[in-house]
């Protein structure tokens, strides 16, 4: 799987370069996102501009690396394509994470709660 | 007039893939919106997960066969595999999930979408054990654009 991370605005930003997280990438998914992930800045947000398609196993993948990263760090969420969103919102997983819809918003300090 | 076509893989995750990406072009080029076949193609894509990861996880990994048969206003998508029936020969419920932003981290569930996501997007489902097979069929209400 291929993740590309740099920090920007004390934020990790790891980007997801594939279009789809599904079943048979899922473990690797988890799996790279724990490398990526394990020291670093308190803020994870996942750009998932390129992914098109998720199924239940990336979507508890990614619940998965949120539970990783424990309390003390949080896992937000950019660029959710329509279908990607879909499956977020039907799951209502929507409510349990913050949803942007560009990696720019989710860089905008206006746009974050705190 | 009813238009048909079908395909077959080996079911495993990468197999699956390539399968369901297949059927997904091949909707679209039939007219079906490109939104309705996202919601046929997550749809199908949980059925077949289960396909790969239950009905054939104890014996050897056979195949899956997919039929989608489109009428003027509905589309169905039958799944057929040769693995073992559901349990009691009954589909899983699919429970509701039950999330919001005050469940705690460690509720947060990581599976059982699956059938959840197949309910709320398929308006009629059917399930038939067949003497040496399983026959699932999906059905989605359809409005062609061409």
């Amino acid at each position: 799987m291929s993740l590309t991370s740099t920090v920007a605005d004390g934020a990790q930003v790891v980007t997801v370069n594939a279009q789809r997280i599904d079943a048979a990438m899922a473990i690797q998914f988890k799996e790279d996102m724990r490398t990526e992930t394990d020291s670093g800045p308190e803020r994870v947000i996942l750009d998932l501009s390129s992914v098109a398609f998720i199924d239940s196993s990336g979507l508890g993948a990614i619940v998965a690396v949120m539970k990783q990263l424990g309390k003390d760090r949080r896992l937000d969420l950019a660029g959710l394509t329509p279908m990607v969103d879909k499956v977020f919102r039907l799951t209502r997983m929507d409510t349990v994470f913050n949803l942007f819809d560009t990696l720019q918003d989710a860089l905008d300090p206006e746009q974050v709660e705190h | 007039m009813v238009e048909t076509f079908a395909c077959s893989f080996r079911a495993t995750e990468l197999d699956a893939r390539r399968g369901i990406i297949s059927v997904v072009d091949r909707l679209k080029d039939m007219g079906i919106p490109n939104t309705r076949v996202d919601e046929v193609q997550i749809a199908l894509a949980e059925a077949v997960n289960n396909v790969v990861e239950h009905a054939y996880a104890e014996t050897a990994t056979g195949d899956v066969l997919i039929r989608c048969n489109l009428h003027p206003d509905r589309l169905w998508v039958e799944i057929r595999d040769a693995g073992i029936p559901f349990l009691n020969a009954k589909l899983p419920e699919g429970q509701a999930v039950t999330v919001d932003a005050n469940t705690p981290l460690a509720d947060l569930p990581e599976g059982g979408f699956g059938w959840f996501l197949i309910r709320e997007l398929a308006s009629d489902i059917k399930y038939k054990r067949n003497t040496d097979n399983n026959q699932l069929s999906l059905c989605f209400e359809i409005q062609l654009t061409a």
